[in-house]
């Protein structure tokens, strides 16, 4: 179970990692899928530890949200490339003050 | 079952490195799908051989389909220059220790606490099923909701539409238009 559990937390820290360091917002999402992902592993590994059917109902939520995050998620994308012509996430800070704006 | 799980975790691991190290969104994809796989995998060997079909059907089959849609549709091979700096080695060497550290403290923490071991004890998908549909049935209709939410969401979002931008805002001065391909009808 520990050594489970510890591939959970590997593969989570590895999606927090690639969504803070990754400035392109396709592979920030891409991040994203492996952090819920590890998360659900967690869950299963609890799940079939306790032998409990709770733990697979959870990640089937889990499943759920991540379906409906990443349409949503991509369509945003596609509006943002249509808009920007640009896929960096830093591109996107009109909501930024303007006179912040210009120190940068 | 201690090896295929050991091979399969270090597949999942190395194979969700190279994802988020890629620098071709392709690529980066594909490594991602061979990690669900193997992910998918462990499913399996811990009794869960319903969610790993799941796996498999919705995870690297819809979700990574979608993925590659919108890449292909965007057309983007090799990155532009804008996180070069980023993904230098050189950048890696102290935070990369630190986390070992850290790493190395979890496992001895894992190490010290010992579960007690128990046979893998299969949950199908009936008992999965009849949990789902009787203790979680307000969670599933919640769920609905969400997906439900996510269709139109996406619809919305993904409809071209004509942008009207008022005449006052055409021609501010010092203002550059948002690059779009919006044609602004001069009045």
């Amino acid at each position: 179970m520990e050594i489970q559990l510890l591939l959970a937390g590997i593969l989570f820290l590895t999606g927090l990692a690639g969504f803070l360091v990754r400035r392109n917002i396709i592979f920030m999402l891409m991040s994203i899928e492996i952090m819920l992902n590890s998360a659900g592993l967690a869950f299963i590994i609890a799940g079939s530890h306790w032998m409990q059917t709770d733990g697979q109902v959870m990640f089937i939520f889990i499943l759920t949200v991540s379906a409906a995050e990443v349409s949503v998620g991509l369509a945003l994308i596609l509006q943002m490339y249509h808009h920007y012509r640009t896929l960096d996430a830093d591109a996107i800070n009109k909501l930024r003050d303007s006179k912040d704006n210009e120190n940068i | 079952m201690n090896t295929i799980f050991i091979i399969a975790g270090t597949v999942a691991i190395i194979s969700s490195l190279m994802s988020i190290t890629n620098r071709n969104a392709i690529h980066a994809l594909l490594f991602l799908i061979l990690s669900l796989l193997s992910i998918s995998i462990i499913f399996y060997i811990s009794g869960a051989p319903f969610i790993a079909a799941l796996e498999v059907i919705v995870y690297a089959g819809a979700i990574m389909v979608l993925f590659i849609f919108v890449v292909m549709m965007l057309n983007i091979g090799q990155q532009e220059e804008f996180e070069h700096k980023w993904l230098k080695p050189g950048m890696w060497i102290v935070p990369g220790i630190l986390a070992t550290v850290l790493l190395v403290i979890f496992i001895y923490v894992l190490k010290e606490y010992h579960f007690e071991e128990k046979v893998t004890v299969v949950i199908g998908p009936k008992a999965v099923a009849t949990s789902l549909f009787s203790s979680y049935l307000i969670a599933v209709e919640l769920a609905a909701i969400l997906l439900l939410a996510g269709i139109i969401g996406a619809y919305h979002l993904g409809r071209q539409r004509k942008k009207v931008i008022h005449r006052f805002l055409v021609r501010a001065p010092g203002k550059k238009q948002p690059s779009g391909s919006h044609e602004i009808k001069a009045n």
